[in-house]
């Protein structure tokens, strides 16, 4: 046997095992004492028009799972399902009825399978859902441009003044920047979870989660390795503009989850909660543009990197509103925010690096410690301002 | 509900005792498994009044998109309209010294049963139906219930009414694959009921084990049209609260097929309520009023209302007329449980048809 025949022959063997498991089934005498376990998840409760509502459920069980009946408030509803009431597993159905639902009441969701178990959702405010046409489109993006790429611009006014401070006082904050960016992964991971939870089991939440951080490092490292090569070879000194667009896509992968919490907030009719979530953004990210112009504080970018950096780090959080005011997918939810954790993560390092490596004119000067008086400052400062403005956020 | 109308016996059928066999009929002699099999159908020979038959099978009395989608299977075991006008005389036999005797046999059973469309409930029962039939019997009769349990968990029979406490039911506990003969005297009259008395008891009634028993007085009473009306819910999860309510288990029954009845003739309303986990339910008939004969002890009715509310285990007769043709909703006054199936119609006719 050569060496392909050696490398499948685990596999091979593997589907044999797999086909014996299916064919002798050993579970079998347990299969018919038991009803089977069903795991559904309601991922969204709209109400396209008066009178309408529709739920989208996906099955994340082992097995296929047969809506027999639909409650609303505790009354049986007539409904129609699209595909069809049984759902296969790891596939989606929705639900429609024809429900007088009273415009800014909760109303409670639940779906009785044919074996008795019930899977419920309540809506907190009821609304008429947006639907995706231009009128909408406009004012979700208003909303994105409001709490993301207006005040991420702002911050990047912040330039000349970095520019007019001594070098330790760059490094501080490069340090602060540090200190805001770490408050955002811890800030990151919480809102993965979060999105974890509410993925149906077959999915795996939190192995998605990790997919999604560890996809973000090792894309964001490749790219920046390949960078700092492709220089070293042309023997150009290491540039800061790389760490500082790094730094623009991570805060820019981050604000698309900012996005989609106003997007679903205004979704499920919590307008008031979306109007303090723009203001409380608004706050927040204009420091996100600090962070951002600070490894350039020394060197002369052209006026389009600003421009560019800016917009790669607020325009994500208007699609982030788009994706969560029409269609809000926890699953996808769940993947994206931890890419922005993953970048995070990445660009955390990244800055940190230029602190520690930045040794002015004097190559054997000891390195810069994160942890020197001001440095530390720097850090303590950039998550404090971080958790001053956040409060503006969650109230 | 179907528009098929099925009558099949009520009793095991000797296909279900191979079936429950494995669970605990271990105990049961091969004799006494065949000579349960043969002595099965009771239902049907004592049918009293003639059955409301659908006009039209899926009438579909959705009440502006309120109700449920689809139909149950027909069920060889149960119907809730055979079971509405239904009521079980049982065997008869004279006494030497005179006097009659009325003997029954009820099996206890595991049986999956179908609560509202699609939705399947692993229900205790006996005689494969949840209620069990109604028992009916004249003041003074000697009772024999030979009570067979074939289900897997043990399960007794308590009569509600007067008789000594060895016959009450509430001991011995029948074990799977045991027997117990109760045998007293009927009395007094009135509007009765028998359910499991196993511990825990909240499980075995909710479960399915109730029924109506009914004690005539020795005059009988005016002639009506006669039917059986028991309240009865179903937790489906299991946590503690019910799901899917109805009158004679399956939810919305009566609504999509109403019962026709005629007008200006005297209706008698059999009432029982066995919902488990709210303390009371209620009865409420739309458009008419009914005399309350409390627990049926009495023969005459000082009360005229249209809602009676009813605690768990409560039960009496109601007496009315339809004055108008046309439809007269009833249903529970608590509106949760009315939409969550306890609810249906009369249909007054001017003629049957």
């Amino acid at each position: 046997m050569n060496r392909w025949g050696w490398g499948l022959l685990p596999v091979v063997l593997l589907a044999g095992l797999v086909v014996m498991f299916k064919v002798t089934d050993p579970t079998r005498p347990f299969r018919a004492a038991f009803p089977p376990v069903e795991d559904l998840t309601i991922e969204r409760v709209s109400f396209p028009e008066l009178g309408k509502v529709a739920v989208r459920v996906v099955n994340g069980g082992p097995e296929p799972v047969t809506v027999a009946q639909v409650l609303v408030d505790d009354a049986f509803w007539t409904f129609s399902a699209d595909p069809g009431p049984t759902v296969a597993r790891l596939r989606s159905a929705t639900f429609s009825l024809d429900y007088p639902w009273v415009e800014g009441e909760p109303h409670v969701i639940a779906l009785l399978t044919s074996t008795g178990l019930t899977f419920e959702h309540e809506v907190a405010v009821a609304t008429l859902s947006p639907a995706a046409n231009s009128r909408y489109l406009a004012t979700f993006a208003a909303l994105g441009a409001y709490a993301g790429i207006v005040p991420v611009l702002l911050g990047l006014l912040w330039y000349p003044f970095l520019r007019r401070v001594g070098r330790q006082w760059v490094r501080f904050y490069l340090c602060f920047t540090v200190g805001l960016l770490t408050f955002l992964a811890v800030d990151a991971a919480e809102h993965v979870l979060e999105a974890a939870l509410g993925v149906p089991e077959g999915f795996q939440g939190v192995g998605l989660a990790l997919l999604g951080v560890l996809g973000a490092v090792v894309v964001l490292r490749a790219i920046g390795g390949s960078g700092r090569r492709r220089r070293s070879e042309r023997g150009v000194p290491e540039s800061p503009l790389p760490v500082a667009y790094l730094v623009a896509v991570g805060i820019g992968l981050h604000n698309f989850g900012e996005g989609l919490a106003i997007g679903s907030a205004y979704a499920l009719g919590e307008i008031a909660l979306g109007a303090f979530l723009v203001i409380g953004f608004m706050l927040h990210n204009t420091t996100e543009g600090l962070a951002i112009v600070a490894p350039v504080a020394r060197s002369r970018p052209r006026l389009r990197h600003f421009a560019f950096m800016g917009l790669t780090a607020g325009v994500p959080t208007v699609i982030g509103a788009w994706a969560g005011g029409f269609s809000f997918s926890p699953t996808l939810a769940t993947f994206l925010l931890a890419l922005g954790l993953g970048a995070i993560l990445q660009v955390v390092g990244q800055v940190a690096r230029l602190v520690t490596t930045d040794r002015g004119q004097h190559a054997d000067a000891p390195a810069p410690s994160l942890f020197s008086p001001l440095n530390a400052a720097g850090l303590a400062l950039g998550a404090v301002v971080m958790y001053a403005t956040a409060l503006a956020v969650t109230g | 509900m179907s528009g098929a109308r099925s009558r099949g016996p009520v009793a095991v059928t000797r296909r279900d005792l191979l079936k429950f066999g494995a669970a605990g009929v271990a105990g049961l002699t091969g004799a006494s498994v065949l000579e349960l099999a043969r002595g099965s159908s009771v239902l049907g020979a004592n049918d009293a009044r003639p059955n409301p038959e659908p006009s039209s099978p899926h009438t579909g009395m959705s009440h502006e998109g309120m109700g449920v989608v689809g139909a149950t299977v027909p069920d060889d075991r149960y119907d809730p309209r055979v079971f509405l006008t239904h009521f079980d005389y049982g065997r008869l036999e004279s006494l030497p010294g005179g006097g009659t005797r009325r003997s029954w046999e009820i099996v206890a059973i595991d049986r999956e049963i179908e609560i509202a469309p699609g939705v399947f409930f692993p229900a205790w029962t006996y005689n494969g139906q949840v209620p069990g039939p109604t028992l009916r019997c004249t003041e003074g009769d000697l009772l024999r219930v030979d009570f067979i349990n074939a289900g897997s968990h043990p399960h007794t029979i308590h009569f509600h009414g007067q008789h000594p406490p060895e016959m009450d039911g509430f001991e011995p506990i029948v074990r799977p694959g045991e027997r117990f003969v109760y045998e007293f005297e009927a009395k007094p009259f009135g509007m009765h009921l028998y359910h499991c008395h196993t511990p825990p008891l909240k499980r075995h009634l909710h479960k399915g084990l109730y029924g109506v028993f009914i004690v005539d007085p020795p005059e009988g009473r005016p002639p009506a049209n006669e039917m059986v009306m028991v309240m009865n819910a179903f937790d489906t999860n299991f946590d503690g609260e019910n799901e899917v309510y109805a009158v004679n288990t399956v939810a919305f029954c009566y609504n999509h097929i109403p019962i026709d009845i005629p007008v200006r003739q005297p209706c008698r309303l059999y009432v029982a309520n066995f919902t488990e986990f709210d303390l009371i339910n209620s009865f409420h008939l739309h458009a008419a009023m009914f005399r309350v004969l409390r627990t049926g002890t009495t023969l005459e009715s000082g009360e005229l209302t249209d809602t009676l509310m009813m605690c768990q285990g409560e039960r009496h007769i109601l007496e009315f007329e339809l004055e108008h043709p046309g439809l007269h909703m009833f249903h529970a006054h608590q509106s949760e449980f009315a939409e969550l199936g306890w609810m249906g119609f009369f249909r007054g006719l001017e003629r049957m048809a």
